[in-house]
């Protein structure tokens, strides 16, 4: 086995959340090549979305600093405006969304605004971006995100997107949230995922080398644990080779 | 561009710019208002790249109407986090918004009504912040944001203000059609017959738009579908230069405020090793009329 960076192993994970023929919502960063992994082995029949008004059937032929760079362009099956990509997803077509989180709580609640009181904040982040949209709408989510303690907290001092609210049954239902809700977080150091009907977030397994123990003393709360806690498999030959490709710099797995 | 700036955007104009979120930013235009010393700007847009953040930086803006301010492949805007922290340059009101929002919100004004409802937003602390969203119900109304002026860059227009792009187009056509005026720059300023040629892919009525300028590499470092890549470089720089306000000051005098216009600023770029040389022309569309 190759010697791989933890965002490869993040990526390679992202990749197999996507099912053949899902319609997913990209996204910036990691997901951009979780796409073209997925769709150079499982999932030869999914399309990619991107908010920037594209739809894609094949993963770009260059580097992507951006979701709107001319390699992303060339090929599309779609180039639009910004609200057709947004009609498909508030049309509950969109079946998977990835997005990125600068901090994230036990319900899976989203903080990409501001750490700290919004009126005098600690720290003012980008912002929502597609994130609320994604985590509103989408059939189905996943977050990737850097593990620290401080990024995975109790409570998250602004909900940009919202996951499970206060974690009580059917909090999204009862608050008009028309998607499902996040499925995984994936972290450089574990994967976290959520009861079937949404909640409080388990740990369901570490990457290699990693300990429950130690994702545990990482997390800002009393983490649940599954019964099994399996090893998070390592990406294979074909998925480091897939996203070397895509990503020959190590611009964004470096 | 400085004549189009100076009759187009005064200071405490509502400025939509970067429509386009990556690609076609008017950097050019920007740096002409940070030229100019435009101040009391109220900047709208999706996500406008590190030009947002350039501006904030520069102590031209109020106020940010916004999804996502920051530096798309590098990360945070320094700037714009000093702005809304520490008052410097100069404190900022920040109402925030989603993609879909921020879309939805122009679009309202481009239909003149006051509100279009959303399913996107609920449950989201957005709602807490930004009084111009409200919750009724299974909805959200998302009050008009209405501009004085749109900036676009696009690949071509003609003088008659008929301005062809192509790519992925993000909230650029209700940003035009809200704003009271909008300002063109383009790499290649053609005849109107190659335009009109074209009229599905003319962006604006030509009655919106109030000044054209021909500014080739007026985008740099964001990309344009055809003729330049993105320069990645160009942006990583720029993250770690704006880190401290004299690295900033550093950067904006290097590139902004010592520089006369957009030729000279293009002089300083490798634009060469940018410009695209695969090209992908589109089969034409018959508009026979027999």
């Amino acid at each position: 086995m190759s010697d791989y960076t933890p965002q490869e192993l993040m990526v390679a994970v992202a990749s197999r959340e996507i099912q053949d023929g899902d319609l997913v919502f990209v996204g910036m960063r990691l997901p951009i090549l979780a796409y073209a992994v997925a769709r150079n082995a499982h999932a030869p029949n999914a399309r990619g979305l991107f908010e920037v008004g594209l739809m894609r059937d094949q993963p770009a032929a260059g580097f992507l600093g951006t979701m709107g760079d001319p390699p992303n362009v060339a090929g599309a099956l779609w180039a639009t405006r910004m609200s057709n990509v947004m009609a498909l997803m508030a049309q509950g077509h969109v079946d998977l969304g990835f997005i990125g989180g600068a901090e994230v709580d036990r319900f899976g609640n989203l903080n990409t605004s501001y750490v700290g009181d919004p009126a005098q904040p600690k720290v003012k982040l980008p912002g929502s971006g597609g994130g609320a949209d994604i985590a509103i709408l989408s059939r189905r989510w996943v977050a990737l995100m850097r593990h620290e303690r401080r990024r995975l907290v109790e409570k998250v001092s602004f909900v940009t997107s919202p996951g499970y609210g206060d974690g009580t049954p059917h909090w999204r239902k009862q608050n008009g949230l028309l998607g499902g809700g996040p499925e995984a977080i994936i972290t450089t150091i574990c994967v976290l995922r959520f009861p079937e009907l949404g909640g409080e977030a388990y740990l369901a397994s570490v990457h290699p080398g990693r300990t429950v123990e130690e994702v545990r003393a990482e997390t800002g709360w009393d983490l649940k644990v599954a019964d099994q806690v399996s090893e998070t498999a390592a990406p294979s030959e074909s998925e480091l080779s897939a996203i070397r490709r895509f990503d020959p710099e190590g611009f964004w797995t470096g | 561009m400085a004549d189009a700036v100076a009759r187009f955007v005064p200071d405490g104009s509502t400025v939509a710019i970067g429509t386009s979120l990556e690609a076609l930013i008017p950097f050019a235009a920007g740096h002409e208002m940070i030229r100019q010393g435009r101040r009391e700007l109220e900047l709208v847009g999706p996500i406008s790249d590190a030009l947002f953040d350039q501006l904030v930086g520069a102590g031209c803006v109020r106020q940010v109407t916004a999804a996502w301010v920051g530096n798309v492949s590098e990360g945070l805007g320094h700037c714009y986090r000093r702005a809304c922290e520490a008052g410097i340059p100069r404190p900022l009101v920040v109402l925030d918004h989603t993609n879909f929002s921020i879309s939805l919100a122009l679009w309202a004004a481009a239909w003149n009504v006051p509100s279009l409802p959303t399913r996107t937003l609920l449950g989201s602390d957005i709602l807490r912040t930004n009084p111009g969203l409200v919750a009724a119900g299974e909805l959200v109304q998302v009050e008009a944001v209405r501009p004085d002026v749109a900036v676009v860059h696009v690949q071509r227009a003609d003088a008659m203000g008929r301005a062809h792009a192509w790519g992925p187009l993000g909230v650029t056509e209700e940003a035009g059609l809200a704003a009271g005026r909008v300002i063109v720059s383009c790499e290649e300023l053609v005849d109107p017959s190659v335009t009109l040629s074209d009229p599905n892919r003319i962006l604006f009525p030509e009655t919106k738009v109030v000044a054209v300028v021909h500014e080739p590499g007026g985008a740099h470092p964001s990309p344009v579908q055809g003729f330049f890549r993105r320069d990645h470089g160009f942006y990583r720089d720029y993250a770690e230069e704006s880190r401290s306000v004299d690295g900033f000051q550093g950067w904006l005098n290097r590139w902004v405020t010592e520089v006369p216009d957009r030729a000279a600023y293009m002089s300083n770029v490798d634009s060469a090793s940018l410009r695209i040389t695969r090209h992908r022309p589109s089969e034409p569309a018959d508009y026979g009329d027999e």
